[in-house]
């Protein structure tokens, strides 16, 4: 009689491996008003990214004579959560609007609208786990719809630890049970990361092993980010 | 000022005033509708709806709170309303805009007025607790007539809304793991948008027709009750007797139509 040990990692409780990522669903030009959008789907989260602009800046203080700049606003909808989340701007959704503000700046060409500003607006309809980084993925993808200069087409993925074990792209839930939450953003064509953030208790080496995993998640994303595109554009 | 609309008010006025629509639709007529319910899995009801390329969320979250002091049997409805800067170029971040409130609080009156929503059933002990909704609207894509769709995704999301079944015991909710029940909907509401452009009374104005209206009216119908139950009048010209008595009999008219998308 033999016995099959297996050198494989765990599954995970929603029977994923440790670098699955969740079903990803990428929409490009998903509104009619905006001059860019885009629709994503990862697992439970709904998200909504707009952009109007370049246009003129219209508030003053934010005007730069020789540059366009970007103005990010992330927001949860009331009924996004379980419990309902009070309308307007909280001290969380306020710095996850900067963090992702420069998250995407590096990547675009803005140096060619001078006193203009590009508005981008994230709006999570429904919440399950990383929407930081979808919103990011979302907002990268609008941009691009609203035909804004680019070098590269920035894209966010999560990675972090779950009973001891490095995973891919947490769920809401492993998120709440977790140890680490290590969520980033990249400009894959160079691989230059341009969100890092980290929660939770990471060795050394976990942290290293965490980075590349969620760096491989944000190559994966990037390809579906390209065909939601590419979709938009063979269509019309 | 906006320059556009000033460019086209007098190409689609002249339309109007020769009995046509700029987009070819009859007076009477909407755009195309679509419902798509239960979108929002974390919300107790929820609706996305598209009127024409205009296009609204509504979530609705239960709470269990007390109930006001003059209707102690009653439950509480309250219905908020975001212009979300994705939705229009206009649109700004900040305290909701004067026109933000007036869409949430006409919404509210017509789903309040209508008493389509049973009430009392929503008190769970009289005088000390009752569920309270919060519907919540959140405006994505802004092409003309937010009333009417948000009152269209508000039906749908109320129509489809399960609470959790609860039971007083002991000075406490004690809320039903797997039970739920429906939400008490006894009647519909059609509302119904006109503006008054020229010499012409038009349903359902798109983004192009509203930016140039002279005169809006809004008017709730109920189904069951076939009352008018709300009313609501925007724009800076008057409108005469005989105009506004030609709106509601529209809106009687187009009824049936608006809700046959909610079976």
């Amino acid at each position: 009689m033999f016995f099959i040990i297996s050198n494989d990692k765990e599954l995970r409780a929603d029977g994923r491996a440790y670098n699955e990522l969740r079903p990803i669903k990428i929409e490009a030009g998903v509104l009619k008003r905006a001059d860019g959008s885009a629709y994503l789907e990862v697992g439970g989260n709904k998200i909504l990214a707009s952009v109007y602009g370049p246009r003129e800046s219209y508030i003053r203080r934010l005007l730069k004579p020789n540059t366009g700049v970007i103005r990010v606003r992330y927001n949860m909808a009331p009924f996004s959560v379980d419990d309902r989340k009070r309308p307007g701007p909280d001290r969380r959704s306020t710095e996850i609007s900067k963090i992702a503000a420069d998250a995407l700046r590096p990547a675009l060409m803005l140096e060619s609208f001078p006193r203009s500003m590009v508005d981008v607006s994230i709006e999570v309809i429904e919440a399950e786990g990383g929407t930081r980084c979808a919103g990011i993925t979302a907002a990268a993808v609008a941009l691009a719809d609203a035909g804004i200069p680019m070098k590269d087409i920035v894209v966010g993925c999560a990675a972090g630890k779950v009973n001891d074990q490095i995973v891919l792209d947490l769920s809401e839930k492993e998120d709440k049970e977790g140890q680490a939450d290590v969520p980033i953003a990249i400009m894959p064509r160079t691989g230059e990361i341009t969100l890092l953030q980290a929660d939770g208790n990471l060795t050394e080496e976990e942290f290293e092993e965490a980075l590349d995993l969620a760096m491989e998640g944000c190559m994966k994303i990037s390809e579906l980010q390209h065909e939601a595109l590419k979709n938009r554009y063979s269509s019309e | 000022m906006d320059i556009v609309p000033e460019i086209t008010r007098k190409s689609i006025t002249r339309l109007i005033n020769d009995g046509k629509r700029a987009d070819g639709r009859a007076f009477d007529e909407r755009r195309d509708i679509f419902i798509e319910p239960n979108v929002i899995e974390k919300a107790e009801g929820s609706a996305r709806v598209k009127l024409g390329d205009t296009q609204v969320i509504v979530g609705v979250k239960p709470t269990i709170g007390e109930p006001f002091g003059d209707t102690p049997n009653l439950g509480v409805l309250m219905t908020n309303c975001e212009l979300l800067p994705m939705a229009a170029p206009g649109f700004e971040p900040g305290p909701p805009s004067p026109e933000s409130i007036e869409l949430a609080r006409v919404v509210d009156r017509g789903i309040r007025e209508s008493e389509l929503v049973d009430l009392e059933k929503l008190c769970i002990e009289e005088g000390k607790k009752v569920w309270m909704l919060f519907i919540d609207l959140h405006v994505i894509d802004y092409d003309g007539n937010l009333f009417d769709a948000s009152n269209l995704a508000v039906m749908a999301a109320l129509m489809n809304t399960k609470l959790p079944v609860a039971e007083y015991i002991d000075d406490e909710v004690v809320l039903s793991e797997d039970e739920t029940m429906d939400l008490p909907i006894r009647d519909k509401l059609a509302l119904s948008t006109f503006v008054k452009i020229g010499n012409g009374l038009i349903l359902d104005p798109s983004l192009e027709e509203e930016e140039i209206l002279d005169a809006r009216i809004t008017i709730g119908v109920t189904d069951e009750g076939n009352h008018v139950c709300s009313m609501q009048k925007g724009g800076e010209a008057p409108l005469s007797r005989d105009e506004i008595l030609d709106a509601v009999h529209m809106a009687f008219t187009t009824k049936d139509d608006l809700l046959s998308y909610l079976d």
